[in-house]
């Protein structure tokens, strides 16, 4: 950086590695340590708004899941507002809107159940439409990766979504958007995360 | 209304790229296309919240929070504190900080390590804490051992503890690994070798601090954590957010 003032200089990242889930999942990695983990229970009890099931892969260059995962969720409620002191208006009691999940070690499955957030306002008046943060990290993945999570039920909104807009190669929008069924009357959405290749996930540098 | 203020841009040749081929795991899990460069909206400046009643007082002592009552694990007793602050030099004051280590043989607690260094059975191995009011974070734990992984024939890492920060936004959520002050396997690390400066090497390195050591009982490393900073908003013809 050119400048010679006194600012500090952000730690640089390094890799979360294979044991990631000793730290923050240490249920996951074979031992009970804490009263509580955190991040099982995004919505809480008392959330109004659908309640859907969000799963998928995270696949890497050669195709295959990646076993060692660990995701983090960050969403608004079903009226578009987080739930932190610099955003104005209320969510429900209970409801944080974060959440972490880890990988089958066998399968490399993932799956978090939460609530559809609503459409978020977005810089410049413009409303964004429902979707969810998403941070992944993983041995081999040396600076947490951010995509966002939108629903394929949401057409109307994705398709005005300025983040959506901003990304040049209109089909890779399509890999931001979670396809939803409704197996058994429940809404699950799938979201395959392809790390690397032609089909590669939008990653965003937030 | 107070305006949230957004985040400076990550100067990502700080950090180590996607894709460091020294680093053999990262070849087939880094992204070949670009980033997407994304102005801060609300997705990104607001984050999680958390109290103290997510966690409890022992959380932060690795020596006892796994131990059988009357019992320790073995090994080095250090102390390893210091501040969470951000790039304006600023406390992060209420902020999660959660660690995780092998035991001072270099073995982890997981079912998928199979190092022939045996389970300490006093040492879980993970620890979490929140920062006080001035951004300070403390932790009582055991130096971990170096221990061999599979990237060259021969690598071995040197001595480390992973750490886990949030700060107040999304875009500051950061995950990085702390090295001890003169150890000569931190030259010779891969991942280590993956970060293209060497002045944000050292600053991956805790240092000695005497000062802060419990005479006769443990050992004190230092090591401060610097999230990203927020910028000035201009609104209604004045700054807020700094
Ligand atoms: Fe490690």
């Amino acid at each position: 950086m050119p400048q010679q003032l006194n600012y500090l200089r952000e730690t640089p990242s390094q890799t979360a590695g294979p044991y990631v889930h000793i730290g923050l999942a240490p249920g996951s990695a074979g031992f009970d340590i804490y009263r509580e983990e955190l991040g099982h229970d995004i919505a809480g009890p008392n959330a109004k708004g659908e309640r859907i099931r969000v799963e998928g892969l995270v696949i890497d260059g050669t195709g295959s899941p990646i076993k060692d995962v660990l995701l983090e969720t960050w969403q608004a409620n079903a009226d578009g507002i987080y739930a932190h002191p610099e955003h104005p208006g209320a969510v429900e009691d209970g409801f944080r809107g974060w959440g972490r999940v880890i990988t089958d070690f066998n399968t490399g499955e993932w799956g978090f159940d939460t609530v559809k957030p609503g459409a978020v306002m977005g810089r410049n008046g413009q409303m964004m439409a429902p979707h969810i943060n998403l941070w992944i990290v993983a041995r081999g993945i040396n600076i947490g990766l951010n995509t966002r999570i939108y629903f394929s039920d949401e057409e109307t909104a994705n398709t005005a979504d300025p983040v959506m807009n901003i990304i040049e190669w209109e089909h890779r929008r399509q890999t931001l958007i979670a396809r939803r069924s409704e197996p058994d009357g429940k809404a699950v959405y799938r979201f395959d995360v392809q790390i690397q290749g032609q089909n590669e996930t939008v990653f965003f540098d937030i | 209304m107070k305006k949230p203020a957004e985040f400076y841009q990550r100067d990502l040749g700080r950090h180590p790229p996607a894709y460091a081929p020294i680093y053999k795991t990262s070849v087939a899990r880094s992204p070949q296309y670009p980033l997407i460069s994304l102005q801060n909206s609300a997705s990104e400046i607001t984050g999680p919240v958390f109290g103290h009643n997510d966690i409890d007082p022992i959380d932060n002592d690795l020596i006892l929070n796994y131990a059988q009552p009357g019992e320790m694990p073995i090994g080095e007793r250090i102390i390893l504190h210091g501040r969470v602050l951000d790039e304006n030099a600023r406390p992060v004051p209420n902020t999660l900080v959660e660690i995780w280590q092998a035991n001072a043989g270099g073995r982890y607690r997981h079912k998928k390590d199979t190092y022939l260094a045996p389970i300490d059975p006093n040492f879980g191995g993970c620890g979490r804490t929140m920062t006080d009011e001035d951004g300070y974070y403390y932790f009582r734990t055991v130096k971990p051992g170096a221990y061999p992984w599979r990237n060259f024939v021969n690598s071995w890492r040197p001595a480390h503890i992973h750490v886990s920060v949030f700060g107040t936004g999304f875009a500051q959520r950061l995950i990085s690994q702390i090295y001890f002050e003169c150890d000569p396997l931190i030259q010779t690390c891969p991942m280590v070798k993956s970060i293209p400066d060497a002045g944000a090497v050292d600053a991956l390195i805790a240092k000695l601090d005497l000062n802060a050591t419990i005479p006769l009982d443990s050992i004190a490393y230092k090591f401060d954590i610097v999230l990203r900073g927020r910028r000035s908003t201009l609104f209604e013809n004045r700054l807020e957010g700094n």
